[in-house]
């Protein structure tokens, strides 16, 4: 990903949200992003990585990214991170202290509530952060205010020295609309200054400080009150007011076009006079809002009636055809019935599987054959171990969870689960994430836990990003390796405990697991294979299944491989008595990739290479 | 609604198929003929083989880029059974175009769910006006099986509120750098992809009285 010749100014550019905040943190001179990749935050940096004369970044956590974006604004320079909703709960501890020290260069955090849980395992509303940590919130509606409002961000972080939080979710990130772009400014960073009253949090310092803090926000009360951000649209159809934050704004101006509208882009402090001067004009005040009732709480408390959530979801995305029902419900009408060609056919779900010679298969399907496990998992592909054929997940929380959970069951677990053997399952970015330490704590605590360090060489699921144990940068050049087996040993893993093993060997996968879960003293697997979406992944002859040799058996479709297919079923029975279904199979050789997974399960040999003349030849290169 | 000017194009199929490209190129060519366009996907795990769908709008100015339910002109469809589940997106005239297409997950293979017996026959017999064809054979045939979302371009570019040629002249456009020969595949990949759907409906496959959509 070399730095490529951005768009001239004043062009007229598709840009998903992402891309739009990426253009502008560029134009604003920013010489610092960092960010740990996150769905649906993920390709600000990476589109920001493509731009030159800025250092980007993959920092091993979302709190390092925060914190090497505060150093940089320490030294006067424009700086900014990126992280997904939950990634600011890593990164709340600098966040809680940064908003005492305040910004110098101008300080930008943009982040991504997964609103509707497209790939997260939970749902959070940031803006909570604004209120907790006394900080400005700005929310986009769109591509071109994502452009627009990350520009005002710098400006305003830089003349009230504050961070400020652009508040994103999926519906801005991942849309696509059109944005015209402008020139980069030059920032040449002030200098640092040593100011240990201001940077050194110490007790005496942070108090002397706090006060500020909420003059600041004071302040901004005042600023927001101001903003072109914040826009009172009188409307003409004055039964019902809305006051909409973010993509909320796009859905109210589809649905009631002539209603009162209080748009908020600038949603804290958001501008008390504005919002009293909205509810004068409209009988009714609805706030619409995702996905928490927070200006709603707020609006009351400030004594002005309103509703929301009592005739809105508290959960999911929000869009025209959620709010019109609702405003029926408010004005007392029967919501009319939706059409019955609008219903939905029944069709079998299709969840998210794991790719053809995925290396996790090998692991879950060895875990899927061990008995009296508990299998505790954590974030990524592997993730989807815990669905079919596999169930052989047991636990996911949060990012490097698997350790601290895998440990507490081992200290907590009494007779009932005492022959029980625990198995952690984590993947390589997410043990540098937030994994090691709970590692060291398993060692240090002289936990009886078996970890399974899968090393595919990259971070998966938000699709390929490089890591410190890659040995390649966020531009694709080399950077320095680090090594997954000796950081083990170094965190106190016995030498002899350290195996590193081929998720696609099945039997000494097999073997290697039985023996390290019978040994009472930690030990980690490291099983290792490249992910097969990354370059390192180099695809292997496909198999084909000879159809006279196929039993019909099934124990190929246990590996939960997607480029097996059932061609057949048969019922018959058994010697025994015993009715059984037959699945006789084949494999999509267009999708093979030629792992050999499902040729090890397979009794009768039925899977062999496909002939060499028969591999497809592509002709037109595309 | 008052935007009665906004075209809703919903495509649809399965992590790895080209449906967020095939969108995109669509969305260029509404750029091309001035309009304003939202697009939008839910794509966190949509490269697992989960459903993805890519909903484009354009038109004079676009709000919400979020797609109503029946509200849909055109849903090109990138496999049988996706189609299907999203064909309540479309309005009562709307019109389907589906690659045959059959991709079946491993949760069917291991017989927890059903694969439908005949989606687009399914969707016909609840009253949607579809036409369905094989793009990867189509491809094939052409010596190349990524041609495929070429095919499904060309199949919608007669149902579009502007010329096809915008449409190829942004295919074109893309694959300008890959040489004359991957160009030239491409034309003929569109070409056929339209005479597909045009051969179809010429046959009556669906009702040959009612215009296409949308005018």
């Amino acid at each position: 990903m070399a730095a490529v010749m951005p768009a001239p100014a004043a062009s007229r550019l598709l840009l998903s949200g992402n891309e739009a905040v990426a253009r502008a943190v560029w134009e604003s001179g920013v010489r610092v992003a960092a960010a740990y990749p996150g769905t649906p935050a993920t390709e600000i940096i990476e589109s920001l990585a493509r731009y030159p004369d800025l250092h980007t970044e993959w920092s091993v956590n979302e709190k390092v990214s925060m914190e090497v974006a505060l150093g940089a604004s320490m030294t006067g320079a424009r700086a900014f991170c990126a992280m997904k909703h939950v990634g600011l709960n890593v990164a709340s501890d600098c966040l809680m202290t940064m908003t005492i020290t305040g910004a110098y260069g101008g300080l930008v955090i943009a982040v991504a509530d997964d609103v509707g849980l497209s790939s997260s395992q939970n749902e959070q509303d940031s803006r909570f952060w604004g209120r907790f940590a006394h900080l400005p919130v700005l929310e986009p509606a769109d591509s071109q205010e994502a452009y627009e409002m990350t520009q005002y961000a710098f400006a305003l972080s830089e003349q009230y020295e504050t961070p400020v939080l652009v508040r994103l979710t999926t519906r801005i990130c991942h849309v696509k609309g059109l944005v015209t772009v402008g020139e980069r400014e030059a920032h040449e960073p002030a200098g640092f200054i040593k100011n240990p009253e201001r940077w050194v949090m110490v007790p005496a310092h942070a108090r002397t400080r706090i006060p500020g803090v909420y003059l600041r926000e004071e302040t901004l009360r005042g600023v927001s009150e101001a903003s072109p951000l914040n826009v009172l649209e009188p409307g003409s159809d004055r039964r019902v007011g809305f006051v909409a934050s973010g993509p909320a704004y796009m859905h109210v101006k589809e649905a009631f076009p002539d209603a009162p509208v209080l748009k908020l882009g600038f949603s804290w402090p958001w501008p008390p006079e504005k919002m009293r001067a909205l509810a004068a004009i409209c009988d009714k005040l609805l706030v619409i809002e995702e996905t928490e009732l927070l200006l709603e709480t707020e609006i009351k408390a400030a004594g002005i009636a309103c509703h929301g959530k009592d005739v809105l979801p508290r959960m999911g995305e929000l869009s025209p055809q959620v709010l019109i029902p609702a405003v029926d419900r408010l004005l007392g009408k029967e919501p009319a019935p939706a059409a019955p060609a609008a219903a939905p056919m029944k069709v079998f779900p299709r969840p998210p599987t794991l790719c053809a010679s995925c290396p996790h298969m090998g692991i879950y399907y060895t875990l899927a054959q061990i008995k009296n496990i508990i299998v505790t998992g954590d974030i990524g592909c592997y993730t989807l171990g815990a669905g079919h054929p596999w169930n052989a997940l047991d636990t996911t929380i949060c990012m490097g969870a698997t350790m601290g959970v895998a440990l507490g069951i081992d200290k907590g677990r009494g007779a009932v689960d005492k022959n029980k053997r625990i198995v952690a399952v984590i993947g390589d970015s997410t043990f540098m994430h937030m994994g090691m330490q709970g590692l060291l704590n398993i060692t240090y605590n002289k936990g009886n836990i078996t970890v399974l360090l899968l090393d595919n060489n990259t971070t998966g699921m938000t699709g390929g990003q490089a890591t410190p144990a890659s040995g390649k940068d966020i531009h694709g050049k080399e950077a320095p390796r680090v090594d997954l087996a000796k950081v083990v040993e170094a965190l106190g893993v016995a030498n002899e405990r350290i195996k590193v093993v081929d998720p696609y060997e099945l039997p000494i996968l097999f073997k290697t697991i039985r023996e390290e879960i019978k040994i009472d003293a930690p030990s980690v697997i490291i099983a290792r294979r490249p992910c097969v979406l990354i370059d390192d992944f180099k695809p292997f002859r496909p198999y084909l299944v000879e159809e006279d040799k196929c039993t019909g058996c099934g124990n190929c479709i246990e590996v939960g491989c997607p480029a097996i297919h059932v061609t057949r079923r048969e019922k018959v029975i058994k010697p025994s008595g015993r009715e059984v279904e037959l699945a006789f199979v084949n494999i999509d050789n267009q999708a093979c990739t030629g792992c050999g997974l499902c040729v090890q399960p397979c009794a009768p040999d039925a899977i062999q290479h496909v002939p060499r003349r028969d591999i497809p030849i592509h002709i037109v290169k595309t | 609604m008052s935007h009665n000017d906004i075209t809703n194009i919903l495509v649809c199929g399965i992590g790895g198929q080209g449906v967020m490209t095939a969108t995109e190129i669509l969305a260029e060519a509404a750029i091309a003929e001035g309009h304003d366009v939202k697009k939008t996907e839910v794509a966190g795990m949509a490269q697992r083989g989960g459903v993805v769908t890519s909903h484009l709008r354009f038109g004079r100015k676009v709000l919400s880029p979020q797609i109503a339910p029946g509200t849909v002109q055109v849903l090109l469809g990138f496999e049988g059974a996706e189609a299907l589940r999203w064909s309540h997106y479309l309005r009562p005239d709307g019109l389907a175009l589906v690659n045959n297409a059959r991709l079946v997950p491993p949760v069917v293979e291991l017989g927890l769910f059903d694969y439908p017996e005949d989606p687009t026959g399914q969707m016909r017999t609840a009253g949607r006006r579809v036409v369905s064809f094989d793009a990867m054979s189509i491809a094939l045939e052409l010596g190349e099986v990524r041609l495929g979302n070429t095919v499904m371009l060309g199949a919608i570019a007669d149902y579009l509120p502007f010329a096809p040629d915008v449409l190829l002249a942004c295919i074109v456009n893309r694959f300008a750098r890959k040489g004359e020969n991957v160009v030239d595949a491409n034309r003929r990949a569109f070409a056929a992809g339209r005479e597909a759907v045009a051969k179809q409906l010429g046959a009556g496959v669906t009702d040959p009285t009612s215009e296409p959509a949308p005018a």
